[in-house]
């Protein structure tokens, strides 16, 4: 029934190109390039020059395809039996693609200049939200015209009219990378919406999600069977249908402490998405940042769940924090004996010291106070007090947020350090400083075994000689929902106050 | 390029992904998710052909516009990117020595 043809007339043109070993070589020198930005951030004094070579990866990638996609009009003269291709430069073709680019800088360079640092989270799940969206519509736009992607063949058959045959790898490709796209697309939205704030933090758990979810995972992967053996629009749209609802379902019920996974998460994603359109395009260039992409976020996510002391699983599952939680530990501790400080006990404290330990959190990102955190840091120093930061790999809403934070009130990167550097060093320290952390000093992860966040690696800042814990009031609990050991110790002052308040007044004592 | 080839480019990358990633200092790690943002937009390079495309057919033209709009979208995210990655970059800086 069906006779395949040679190509139309248009495409040898783009056979050519893509056969060119120099434009494969050119993406492949993109993909090294992007290797290199990545080795560049193992370290700060190496890592602008990692961003440059980024940039150049990028520039070389995107100037490639340009070049060798010119738009052209044509029109096929036929001469005799012979038919000569005619073609000229589409400049207008070319003008929209340029204005287009021109259009995302625009609003790219605008937005990165004026972020705060502090809604960093944000604009990397709005960011990541884009790379899915794109991904859709790159699908979407290979399976529209298959045959400008060089990957289909043209079938006439012998009724009815010539359509294109979309080879049944791409077809898998392509279903794919519509499915993550469209999933990173809709799970990021959501991750935005709860960390600006505009959606609860709080889990939104519904009926029977997980035979919900699970059924919707299935049916994507029996239609994508389905698109292999049949390329009819129907199963196209509904995958891509179904894959915008499960990314929404599976990041609703996930509460805000878990972000720093799903962030990473979906940062995972929106590289898997990329190189899935990379086997599509038979582009090395995508298929190695796609690959970089995708392990980058995986092992983020594995860090920080390792540092939750929580399993992948339990974390896409969800709930985390929801009521039921802080039964496990709050319950008895309401009327326990607790110390209260003022503005100047920590003044005098801290200066009398010989080292004090900082130990930042969210709240310290949410009350904005890391400028005026370092203004006190630096009259500590001026009083001979030797000034460290002890950072937890969950602190903040994503992972490294607090040494930014940081690095922007210009502390230097090294009097800051992780968990397992300083941890041994509470022992010999005067005075931990908690401003906005609270779970991840918690010391009953070490000795309660019914504890929620039992087994989850802690800062030993009870082993300091005084903590000094600054809390909006006595009242409110950590996002996992249980009650701090830590405020009812005898080596511990509480400081109610609003963080940046606080130690505003500790700077005014110390000045 | 046949599926074996690409496929092996892949799976070669996965593991210089995974070594190279593991050597980031964790105090960069929001850099790194800008970063490794701006370069997942790579697939603005499926846009541009989609974009690029000689339109005639309802598919086509209706590809072209969903290439565009990619275009645009992928275009924010590299400029953007590479932007707040600099920006955030340039913070990062060493304690002065005391003279």
């Amino acid at each position: 029934m069906i006779a395949p043809v040679p190509p139309a007339p248009l495409v040898p043109a783009v056979e050519a190109v893509a056969a060119n070993p120099w434009v494969s070589l050119a993406y492949l020198v993109a993909g090294v390039c992007f290797i290199l930005a990545l080795r560049g951030l193992s370290s700060p004094t190496t890592s602008q020059r990692g961003n440059r070579f980024g940039m150049i990866g990028m520039a070389i990638a995107v100037v490639t395809t340009l070049v060798t996609h010119v738009p052209i009009t044509g029109g096929i003269m036929s001469i005799g039996d012979e038919q000569i291709l005619t073609t000229a430069t589409d400049w207008f073709a070319v003008f929209e693609i340029l204005a287009a680019i021109g259009l995302g800088a625009a609003i790219g360079i605008t937005t990165a200049r004026r972020i705060a640092m502090t809604a960093m989270p944000q604009l990397v799940a709005a960011f990541h939200s884009l790379v899915g969206l794109a991904a859709v519509a790159v699908a979407c736009a290979a399976f529209l015209n298959p045959i400008a992607f060089d990957i289909a063949d043209m079938v006439v058959p012998m009724i009815g009219q010539p359509f294109a045959s979309i080879h049944v790898v791409s077809r898998v490709e392509m279903a794919l990378g519509v499915a993550i796209g469209a999933i990173t697309f809709s799970g990021s939205v959501i991750a935005f919406l709860k960390l600006n704030g505009n959606m609860g933090g709080k889990p939104i758990l519904l009926p029977g999600r997980h035979a919900l979810n699970l059924g919707i995972l299935g049916a994507i992967v029996i239609l994508v069977a389905m698109f292999t053996r049949d390329q009819a629009p129907w199963i196209f749209w509904t995958i891509t249908i179904l894959s915008f609802a499960i990314g929404f379902l599976l990041i609703v019920p996930i509460g805000g402490a878990d972000m720093p996974v799903v962030v990473s998460m979906l940062n995972s994603y929106s590289g898997w998405a990329a190189a899935a359109m990379g086997f599509t395009l038979h582009n090395s260039a995508m298929i190695i940042t796609g690959a970089l992409v995708g392990s980058s976020g995986a092992i983020l996510s594995y860090i920080m769940c390792r540092a939750m002391n929580r399993s992948f699983i339990s974390v896409i599952a969800g709930g985390f924090g929801a009521s039921d939680a802080g039964a496990a530990g709050g319950g008895a501790a309401v009327d326990r004996p607790w110390k209260r400080g003022s503005a100047e006990d920590a003044a005098f404290l801290m200066s009398q010291a010989e080292q004090v330990v900082i130990v930042p959190g969210y709240g310290m990102a949410v009350a904005q106070a890391q400028h005026v955190l370092r203004e006190m840091g630096d009259l500590l120093k001026k009083e001979g007090v030797r000034v460290k930061y002890a950072i937890h790999p969950v602190a903040g809403r994503m992972p490294g947020h607090m040494n930014v934070l940081l690095a922007e009130a210009n502390v230097p990167y090294d009097e800051v350090f992780e968990l397992e550097d300083i941890n041994a060093e509470f022992a010999q320290t005067d005075v931990a400083f908690v401003i906005g952390a609270n779970d991840v000093t918690n010391p009953a992860a070490k000795t309660d075994r019914s504890s929620p966040i039992y087994g989850m690696p802690v800062l030993d800042v009870e082993k300091a000689k005084t903590v000094l814990f600054i809390k909006r009031s006595m009242g409110g609990v950590g996002y996992a929902g249980v009650d701090n050991e830590l405020f009812y110790r005898d080596n511990t002052m509480m400081l109610l106050a609003d963080a940046k308040k606080m130690v505003e007044e500790i700077v005014k004592a110390l000045g | 390029m046949d599926f074996i080839s690409i496929l092996s480019i892949f799976v070669l990358a996965c593991f210089v992904g995974y070594y190279v990633v593991w050597s980031v200092t964790p105090a960069l790690h929001t850099p790194l998710m800008a970063v490794t943002n701006a370069i997942s937009s790579v697939i603005i390079v499926g846009a541009l052909i989609a974009s690029a495309a000689t339109s005639g057919s309802t598919g086509s033209d209706v590809a072209k516009w969903l290439g565009l709009a990619a275009v645009v979208l992928a275009s924010i995210n590299i400029f953007g990117g590479f932007a707040v990655t600099q920006r955030m970059l340039a913070m990062y800086r060493k304690k002065e020595k005391r003279s």
